[in-house]
């Protein structure tokens, strides 16, 4: 496997950073060393063998279905890079 | 008294309590050393008040008597850890002018058991790298300098601040994390202890999250038996964090009794590395001779998927990472880039992130999205989990075969030079992580205790691995290995 400039262009949209066009090819050469070191897990016989999903042999607890926190608007916008009138700001998304 | 800022956390313990020094005298000394030693970049921003402060209430809450452990003890606080009021970002840009609204789990422990916080300590952004050089505050510097030489070495990384900080003796003790090594590989690279406990002992809440089946934070401090003291402290349940373990915490200082006969300590023949200096193999087997002098039975094993660790780390990590990340948008906390005229809310995002996030940190935010994208989640994600499986299995199967503890290098060389591997590829560095990274891939405990110096004069350290939960066991090993190695060299003051 191989990423092109392509593919590292698709993928840096995708994480949502900007990454200039003379950079790509870069980051494509940076990607393959990394994914090639990547590459010797499909020596290993993975055969019915379960992904991991808990390092701990635990079930995630269940909390009662109340409310527990809140009333606590000015202390989740205060440190808001652009915050008005109670609201996030954010560049307009809707036409 | 002078030089109270070399104290361990057990003689200033059992000092405050009788008497023979405050809280405020030990905080001043170590405040007095936080201001000589900018050389070192250890502190990155300082609480001089708050300390003053919290030490005034210790000293009040010792005299009264029934006083924690932790009571009085001036500690540094990675900057992982959000602190209220305080900033906290991580070492990056995009959490730059950041101050929580709230405290995390651990440190609220810390300070109810009356311990004080000096201030926030340096580390790779994110934690994410080896030898902190990837910080937003520039390089941490380790006080251990080669014989004969002034370059500057790295104190490890991810908590390199804390390592430099404990090692330099401006402060008791410090917090780290450890997400693939960031506690031992630079506890080892500057003559401390630190240990990383079982996944789900210390809660993650209010810890800025890198990869969430990986993250646990840990004490780094000079003496295997002042990680006990700091670690029980550290602990507990903690029903905001899903994964907290709903389990007692044991006392695991009166764990530490210096008895390890008939304990069956292994030695994984998978941690024999090519290339791997000799003196680091000298060190190992002088290990295991000291657990044997002290009556341990050592034993032979094999971890046999322990080659691929690294590489499943590589995948999980970064993935983890790419969705924990993916919070900083420039809109609810932190930095937002300078928008033009035309730009739309992608453009904000993008731009923000672009500025905001590091090269390396940018770097595994992309590999986590590529090898969780679609096609290739199976081929990469779901394939390095179920390495993970194997790799824990590996343990269990050791474990169940009557082993208590594993005995590796704690790294696969000493330290290196600042900027020496500027111009490796990023795979080179994470091989620092080769015998730390299983750990975390397991969920296991891990604690590095110092135990020589090489031939430059730069300190060596051995890891030793516990079964789940057996901290305390584990702590008691150390303590054998670190009474044994007798490891006293401090670095000469040059900062």
């Amino acid at each position: 496997m191989s990423i092109d400039k392509d593919t590292a262009a698709r993928v840096a949209k995708l994480a949502r950073i900007k990454v200039e066009d003379d950079a790509l090819p870069a980051l494509a050469q940076e990607f393959n060393a990394i994914l090639g070191f990547i590459e010797e897990l499909n020596e290993v016989d993975v055969e019915g063998v379960e992904p991991m999903t808990s390092v701990t042999p635990q079930r995630l607890k269940r909390r009662v279905d109340v409310v527990n926190d809140g009333d606590q608007q000015a202390a989740v916008l205060k440190n808001a890079p652009d915050a008005r009138e109670g609201f996030f700001a954010v560049p307009k998304v809707v036409e | 008294m002078t030089d109270l800022n070399k104290l361990t956390i057990a003689d200033a313990r059992d000092g405050m309590r009788k008497g023979d020094f405050t809280s405020a005298e030990i905080t001043e000394a170590c405040l007095t050393e936080i201001d000589g030693a900018s050389a070192l970049n250890a502190f990155v921003h300082g609480t001089a008040d708050m300390a003053r402060e919290q030490a005034a209430a210790a000293d009040t809450r010792i005299k009264a008597g029934d006083a924690p452990n932790m009571c009085g003890i001036p500690l540094g606080i990675k900057d992982l850890f959000c602190t209220k009021g305080v900033p906290s970002q991580a070492a990056s840009r995009i959490l730059e002018g950041f101050k929580p609204e709230y405290e995390s789990t651990i440190t609220s422990q810390l300070f109810d058991a009356g311990a004080v916080m000096l201030g926030k300590l340096n580390m790779d952004e994110f934690a994410m790298g080896s030898s902190n050089e990837t910080s937003i505050y520039g390089d941490a510097v380790n006080p251990w300098r080669r014989e004969g030489s002034d370059a500057k070495i790295t104190p490890g990384g991810s908590s390199g601040g804390s390592a430099s900080a404990v090692a330099a003796d401006l402060c008791l003790a410090a917090t780290g994390t450890d997400t693939g090594g960031s506690i031992r590989q630079p506890a080892a690279f500057t003559g401390i202890t630190g240990i990383k406990p079982t996944y789900g002992r210390c809660s993650r809440w209010g810890v800025v999250a890198f990869a969430s089946s990986l993250d646990q934070a840990g004490p780094m401090t000079k003496t295997v038996r002042d990680s006990a003291i700091m670690l029980q402290a550290m602990c507990g349940f903690d029903p905001k964090d899903s994964t907290s373990a709903d389990l007692a915490v044991p006392d695991f200082e009166a764990a530490i009794t210096g008895d390890i006969r008939g304990k069956k300590i292994g030695i994984p023949k998978e941690y024999h590395m090519d290339g791997m200096p000799a003196e680091i193999e000298a060190l190992w087997a002088d290990g295991r001779a000291m657990l044997k002098d002290a009556g341990a039975e050592i034993v032979d094993i094999s971890l046999p998927h322990t080659k691929y660790a690294l590489a499943a780390y590589y995948v999980i990590a970064p993935a983890e990472a790419s969705s924990n990340l993916a919070r900083y948008d420039g809109v609810r906390y932190g930095h937002r880039a300078t928008l033009g005229a035309g730009d739309a809310i992608d453009d904000m995002y993008e731009k923000t992130r672009a500025e905001g996030f590091g090269a390396e940190v940018q770097r595994r935010v992309m590999i986590g999205t590529y090898v969780l994208s679609a096609g290739f989640y199976d081929a990469y994600y779901n394939r390095a989990r179920r390495v993970r499986t194997l790799i824990k299995q590996d343990f269990e199967n050791v474990f169940n075969a009557g082993v208590d503890a594993i005995l590796t290098p704690a790294t696969p060389s000493a330290a290196f030079g600042l900027g020496e591997m500027k111009n490796a590829d990023p795979v080179q560095m994470y091989l620092n992580d080769v015998f730390t990274v299983t750990v975390n891939m397991a969920g296991l405990p891990g604690v590095a205790v110092p135990a020589g110096l090489d031939k430059q004069g730069l300190p060596l350290g051995l890891q030793l691995i516990g079964r789940p939960w057996e901290e305390g066991d584990l702590l008691n090993s150390a303590a054998v290995l670190e009474q044994a190695a007798g490891f006293v060299s401090k670095p000469a003051k040059w900062w």
